[in-house]
């Protein structure tokens, strides 16, 4: 016969404030595991919908990032021509030829300086990625020195707000609109004419190359094609594995950080737990005899023991998930040691990481409540009613 | 005397709950001594930085060259003693999971720059002579097992190609603190394989390393410097090394602010752990403060007891959690690699981890503390845990 949950509950409650530490001590860890799992999906969804599937990014072979990279016209014009590139509206081939820098800016709030991207566009540029999308202003018009920012770009940096100017390359540009990119990376960037960029930066060449496939199934051809041609020295990578491979260094780094942290931690609560368990098995003892003399079995004191731990573990992490759903609420900005720029990206909870979570606090509830539960099934009957 | 043989007795009654107590805060402080490691690495480039040195490197960003013509004309201002350059090199070793620091620098100059490198006299000859020549730190030779006379090729992401170097020196840092995972090699060499393969990208320079003569006139110098190029096309922006490396830093200072604010979790979930043990130790035991009390015993002896046994069971985790720092650092920042050029525990993180275990023991006394010596005799008699 079971032992009822009625029962186990009341325990809880006679000693608040025990229940109230351990519980809390668990949501604090709950927090962190949390957190790390949101922040890293923040970062891969940012880095994720930054590129569409059909987009091709080419970068100079081993360059690994946009501003390392460099391709020539020649070879710009080499790649245009190729058969699987789509087609727009007004009959030309869909590729914008970029070109792409860092620019050292100021914070808004800090005033320290931190790298921002700079991406010169060509006149397909807005076509290849449709979550663009100007929210205030106008698109910077080709041929003059004009830039539009990012909508975060726009909130963090000094002078990359509307109307506001930036200098660098010799110039004042001004800036005539803001774009929202769906918070994908673009939001951290600002974009202007790539043939005024160029200009101003003296150079001659571009940076990378994005096109649209007409078929997105044809990318191993293109692929296998461009990266064995002679005349070229590129590398042809899906727009959203580009993305992807961005951010690996940092997704690793906050991976491996939480997790370890998060073990380390949890090392902490489930001892809490234990503590718990344990004083709780040892002030009952003669409950525990009398529950086994009215017949309850071995069997049933263990469950309802272990239950016990199950929903303390219960409690700290719904209120750790609930302290950890708030920060949905900020957005976290940081360098990508990869591409070397400022990228920003905000922490998000999906279904998923509420699961996770919460089962990695019925865990911590049951590894602590275990060897507890194990020592009050196994008291003898008499030596427990003599406890008392 | 007689109140510690009473605490400690007090503190063994129940040897399961304390060790386990032990081992939480032992835990605790182990991760916070190692988090706040892990913050002081991240500033170990900036800690690390002279006062009499500038950095002069273009004003749009990093990414941009200066002419090498720059040189002489650094030189010509004054208050400037020595100037050498150098650029980043960004290559690949075998894979890209293999990252450290690479560097072209001017080797006629450079060294004299940055004393803390320690090479001996006859490696630094065998350097300068040889134009494929590099030199490497000790780090990287614990790590990759670098030797004298070994070839090693990287891959440029910056500068394209596959590029040799024979190992000609290794290098010592002067302290603790410096940074011994670089790998240095002729700028030269670089320059001249760029006149050949991309003559515009030859004769530039990432960085110039200004020597000053008195590290008070930094700010002045500085300031002479981007005069003198200011409205060429490339524009300089020289601040100190130490400005130039915050400035690092600062790019991530949100991942900083994170490890740091996790740090003091930690602490927090072990003050709950450990306030939960003294919260049931002081419950059980309130017959027994009732009956010191009915012996005349005052509230003060009760506390000196509560609190004392709170402050041995946070000191003796605190004692194991600090003496395990070190080794553990050690083997963490081996296994990390490259990844922190410098990871050593500071004195200020070990009195730190005392602070963090101190506040644990008295803040987790506190409550019980008070009940107890509240308590009215008959009641605590009464009363039956």
């Amino acid at each position: 016969m079971k032992i009822p949950f009625s029962y186990t509950f009341r325990n809880l409650w006679a000693r608040k404030l025990t229940t109230l530490l351990t519980a809390g001590g668990m949501a604090l860890v709950v927090f962190v595991f949390a957190t790390v799992l949101m922040l890293e999906e923040g970062l891969r969804k940012t880095l994720v919908e930054t590129g569409s599937y059909d987009n091709v990014v080419l970068i100079r072979r081993s360059a690994q990032t946009e501003v390392q990279s460099a391709i020539d016209r020649a070879q710009a014009a080499l790649i245009e021509s190729q058969p699987e590139v789509a087609f727009g509206a007004d009959g030309e081939r869909m590729v914008s030829k970029e070109t792409v820098v860092l620019v050292n800016l100021n914070k808004r709030d800090s005033e320290k300086p931190t790298n921002v991207m700079i991406r010169g566009v060509g006149p397909h540029g807005l076509a290849l990625r449709p979550q663009v999308h100007i929210v205030e202003g106008r698109m910077f018009r080709p041929g003059a020195s004009e830039i539009v920012a990012g909508r975060n770009a726009a909130e963090r940096f000094k002078g990359a707000g509307i109307g506001e100017t930036l200098w660098f390359g010799q110039r004042e540009w001004r800036v005539v609109g803001t774009f929202d990119a769906g918070n994908s990376g673009f939001d951290s960037e600002i974009w202007g004419d790539a043939e005024q960029l160029m200009q101003a930066f003296r150079r001659s060449i571009y940076s990378v190359l994005v096109l649209k496939l007409s078929d997105p199934a044809r990318f191993p051809e293109l692929k296998a094609r461009l990266e064995s041609d002679q005349r070229l020295t590129v590398e042809a990578k899906r727009e959203t594995a580009f993305y992807a491979d961005q951010s690996e260094v940092l997704a690793n780094f906050i991976r491996y950080l939480g997790l370890t942290l998060s073990i380390i931690f949890s090392v902490g609560a489930v001892i809490g737990a234990m503590i718990t368990m344990y004083a709780s098995v040892a002030s009952r003892t003669a409950e525990i005899g009398t529950l086994r003399a009215l017949g309850f079995r071995q069997r049933s004191v263990l469950a309802a023991f272990l239950l016990e731990a199950v929903l303390l573990g219960l409690v700290g992490g719904c209120a750790g998930l609930f302290l950890a759903s708030f920060m949905q609420l900020f957005t976290i900005s940081t360098m990508n040691w990869q591409s070397f720029s400022e990228l920003a990206f905000s922490f998000t909870l999906t279904p998923a990481i509420t699961v996770k979570t919460l089962a990695f606090a019925l865990v911590m509830g049951v590894v602590g409540g275990f060897l507890p539960a194990i020592r009050a099934a196994r008291l003898s009957i008499i030596d427990a009613l003599r406890a008392a | 005397m007689y109140y510690f043989k009473l605490i400690i007795r007090n503190a063994l009654r129940h040897k399961l709950r304390t060790g386990l107590t032990v081992l939480g805060i032992v835990v605790a402080i182990l991760a916070f001594g190692l988090l706040r490691t892990v913050v002081d690495a991240w500033y170990a480039g900036a800690e690390a930085a002279s006062k009499t040195r500038l950095v002069t490197r273009n004003s749009i960003s990093l990414v941009f060259s200066l002419p090498l013509t720059y040189a002489s004309r650094i030189r010509q201002i004054d208050g400037v003693k020595a100037v050498s350059h150098a650029n980043w090199f960004g290559g690949v070793y075998v894979t890209e999971k293999n990252f450290f620091p690479q560097f072209a620098v001017q080797a006629a100059t450079y060294f004299d720059l940055y004393p803390e490198f320690v090479v001996p006299p006859d490696q630094m000859r065998e350097f300068m002579r040889d134009r494929k020549g590099a030199l490497v730190g000790r780090k990287l030779v614990n790590t990759y097992g670098f030797r004298i006379g070994d070839a090693v090729s990287l891959r440029g992401t910056i500068f394209p190609g596959t590029w040799e170097f024979v190992v000609r020196g290794i290098y010592d840092g002067a302290e603790a603190k410096t940074d011994t995972s670089q790998f240095f090699f002729q700028w030269d060499y670089l320059n001249e394989t760029l006149k050949k393969a991309a003559p515009r990208r030859a004769n530039s320079v990432g960085v110039y390393i200004i020597s000053l003569a008195s590290s008070d006139r930094a700010a002045e110098v500085a300031a002479a410097v981007d005069k003198t190029f200011k409205n060429s096309l490339a524009e300089t922006l020289t601040e100190t090394e130490q400005a130039f490396q915050l400035g690092f830093v600062s790019m991530t200072e949100a991942i900083v602010v994170a490890i740091k604010i996790v740090s003091f979790l930690v602490i927090f979930i072990i003050m709950a752990v450990m306030a939960n043990t003294m919260a049931m130790t002081v419950r059980e035991r309130m017959a027994e403060y009732a009956t010191l009390k009915a012996l005349g015993f005052g509230p003060r002896h009760l506390t000196v007891l509560i609190f004392g046994e709170s402050l041995a069971i946070a000191g003796f985790g605190a004692a194991i959690g600090i003496a395990l720092t070190f080794p553990v650092a050690d083997k963490f920042g081996k296994a990390l690699g490259s990844l922190f050029p410098v990871f050593n525990v500071n004195p200020e993180t070990i009195y730190m981890q005392i602070a963090a275990s101190l506040s644990v023991g008295v803040i987790a006394a506190l409550v019980p503390c008070v009940r107890a010596a509240r308590i009215r005799i008959v009641d605590g008699l009464r009363s039956i845990g």
